[in-house]
């Protein structure tokens, strides 16, 4: 595209006549601050224009969709061809009463499973360990064997419907419970479609459920890429989350940066296993935050999309396609949401989905309004979901594909984000990589100090949180409806947990847990078969994970404030 | 009580919880406004964080919970520190919980529960309030 000398001096004489206009404009208006920056903290000129892009390149930078570097998308089509997956993270109590959510989620259109485990499974206890007692069925689903797990699935087609997990630790052994209840209900492993999390470095970081200490869980890790790669091709073995980061008050630069450093660390550990990046990358996927700053969150997305194929194709030597792309789940902000009027957050909501939408995402959860409070009722979750429906058949930004390319802001902001995210893994390599970063506990303090600095800005109102500190209103919370699980459901699983180890076949539990024993002592082999064997007689997540406990140790915080 | 000696507080994530971004703004903010702060880290039993706060010479405890086992993990501690003769040691606390639960939370002894969207000031003041008031 030849800009003539002639259109140059036309264009800087335009813009001088718009600058004194501005002049004009502050003397007798000022703006309303003395400096705007995004969300983030990017600053962010009054006005952004062709000279902002100088330097861009758009074969280099931008491309096509499906094409790399993925800047505008992993498909040619985008959402022409199919919509994002509607995906509800959702999870309570029972198996039983999750069972019931999930049915009623697939009744009204949603498209994807993504299960909520409690903490006690999240950390490998079963129900009746000392450690668990109180938060049984709290924060998501209670499952201790493959005997829960058979009713959480229970009239739920595998072979038609793709589940999500969010399990990290213990991620093997959800896993293998899957893939046992897709036995019994006739579907193969290599007919399984789903995700689990498994991204344990983000659990030192920023989630907080990890188990074992570092070098153990990246066996783990690289244990389940390797036996899915043969085994169940079309999973997804690793969602490497940048979402909790974010939560724990990271800027959008970091979540990009520390996400993407995570994933080094994955991809590095697999090729010193001997694995292919072009065979692994194909199954790494991606989880991120869509917080407040539309604009910014969605080139936040586009830049870790540029950012990653390259990081594959220059530092891995990736050449599949498929292995360079970033495809990606979102889930709205969960940190965004205000307990002070609740309805707001519907509208919080819809923007940051639409920011997702906008920039490319493959799946998407819309968090519920009540959720400051509490689990959602069933009503919010409706609602939240609608509000995924009405951007996808409403909104009209799916009928073409990655709508705010071009747009000079947003390819600058995505310039930026890229920059600043290089810069960070740059400091953690010079650490020796993201493993030793975590041990120096710099992610970490990093994403601390920006939680701390983003509370001192709500509080001096340099931040404003409608409700909260501008248009407050005098309101109780209380009465509202919201769902309670009580502690009648910690009795009702821990007697199924008894009947269970009076019924089975202790003998070969026994043996079985004695396999994954040895298994763990030689590293050299891969857990996973072992795994799966355990869980077929209906050896408990705690029994698994003990034994692991007991040979791997367990992890010990670095506490830093 | 010398007017020099500094409030003493172990902030505490108790159970399985792992969100600690809450846990550390406050604790940051405490330490800010000249309190002496000792964080316990995650995982903590009833026990282990009783036992930190009467070792510590604790004037308070803030109990961070966003995982709904609030009532749960405030009475084992008020339980155990009564149990322990030591229930001059205040207990407060915040996160995930709904407004119909503050009601028996403070019935079982705790001092104050502060909800989402709290600034850090209030909990300051009403703690520094509370100290004194108890000394």
């Amino acid at each position: 595209m030849g800009v003539t000398e002639f259109e140059v001096t036309e264009f800087k004489k335009a813009k001088a006549v718009y600058e004194s206009r501005v002049d004009k404009t502050l003397q007798k208006n000022p703006e309303r601050k003395a400096a705007f920056t995004t969300g983030g903290g990017i600053p962010l000129a009054r006005l952004y224009d062709p000279e902002s892009l100088e330097g861009h390149d758009y074969a280099r930078d931008v491309g096509f969709p499906g094409e790399y570097p993925f800047t505008r998308g992993v498909q040619p089509t985008m959402y022409r061809g199919r919509f994002w997956t509607m995906r509800q993270y959702a999870g309570f109590a029972t198996a039983e009463e999750s069972n019931a959510r999930y049915r009623y989620l697939l009744e009204r259109g949603t498209t994807g499973l993504s299960v909520a485990f409690d903490l006690p499974t999240q950390i490998g206890y079963d129900t009746d360990h000392h450690m668990a007692a109180g938060e049984c069925g709290k924060v998501g689903v209670a499952i201790d064997s493959l005997a829960d797990m058979e009713i959480l699935f229970d009239k739920i087609p595998l072979d038609r419907v793709s589940t999500s997990m969010t399990i990290n630790a213990p991620a093997a052994v959800l896993l293998a419970m899957y893939i046992c209840v897709g036995e019994k209900q006739g579907v193969r492993a290599d007919m399984l479609s789903g995700t689990i999390q498994n991204d344990i470095l983000k659990e030192y970081i920023a989630r907080g459920t990890y188990i074992f200490p570092p070098h153990p869980s990246m066996r783990l890790i690289t244990d389940i890429f390797d036996f899915c790669g043969r085994e169940v091709p079309k999973w997804n073995t690793i969602s490497i989350s940048g979402y909790h980061i974010r939560e724990a008050g990271s800027t959008a630069i970091q979540e990009v940066a520390f996400t993407l450093a995570d994933g080094i660390a994955y991809a590095e550990a697999a090729r010193k296993k001997g694995l292919d990046p072009d065979d692994f990358g194909e199954r790494l996927s991606f989880f991120f935050n869509a917080h407040n700053d539309f604009l910014e969150e969605v080139a936040k997305f586009r830049a870790a999309r540029r950012l990653w194929a390259r990081i594959m194709k220059e530092r891995f030597g990736a050449t599949n396609p498929k292995a360079q792309m970033l495809r990606f789940h979102t889930q709205t902000a969960g940190c965004t949401l205000t307990a002070q009027q609740p309805e707001n957050n519907i509208i919080r909501v819809t923007l940051q989905a639409l920011a997702a939408v906008m920039g490319g995402t493959q799946s998407l959860h819309t968090n519920s309004m009540d959720e400051a409070l509490a689990l959602p009722t069933e009503k919010s979750v409706e609602i939240a979901l609608r509000t995924q429906q009405v951007v996808a058949y409403e909104s009209g930004v799916t009928s073409t594909v990655d709508p705010l390319a071009g747009s000079y802001v947003v390819e600058k902001l995505t310039d930026e984000i890229e920059a600043g995210a290089m810069e960070y893994i740059r400091k953690i390599d010079e650490m020796g990589g993201m493993l030793h970063a975590i041990e120096k506990g710099y992610p970490q303090k990093q994403i601390q100090d920006a939680a701390y600095d983003y509370q001192k800005s709500v509080e001096s109102g340099d931040t404003a949180v409608v409700g909260v500190n501008r248009f407050q209103a005098d309101e109780g919370t209380s009465h509202r409806k919201l769902l309670r699980v009580d502690s009648s459901v910690e009795q009702r699983q821990v007697e199924k947990l008894r009947k269970l180890r009076e019924s089975r076949d202790n003998v070969a539990v026994k043996e079985r847990l004695e396999g994954i024993r040895r298994g763990a002592k030689d590293e050299e082999t891969n857990l996973m078969p072992l795994i799966l064997d355990a869980v077929r007689v209906y050896a408990t997540e705690g029994e698994i994970c003990g034994v692991l406990r007991e040979e791997f140790g367990e992890y010990v915080e670095n506490i830093v404030l | 009580m010398s007017d020099k000696k500094k409030i003493r507080v172990v902030i505490a994530k108790p159970g399985l919880d792992g969100h600690d971004r809450g846990a550390k703004v406050i604790a940051r903010a405490l330490r800010d406004a000249g309190m002496e702060i000792i964080y316990t880290g995650l995982r903590q039993t009833p026990e282990q964080i009783v036992t930190t706060a009467i070792q510590e010479d604790a004037d308070a405890i803030g109990i961070s919970i966003l995982s709904g086992a609030h009532q749960f993990y405030f009475k084992r501690v008020i339980d155990l520190l009564k149990e322990k003769n030591a229930s001059d040691i205040i207990v407060f606390g915040g996160g995930v919980i709904p407004e119909d639960d503050i009601p028996s939370l403070l019935d079982l002894g705790a001092g104050a529960i502060f909800g989402p969207g709290t600034p850090t000031s209030t909990a300051i003041e009403w703690l520094e309030k509370a100290v004194l008031t108890k000394s």
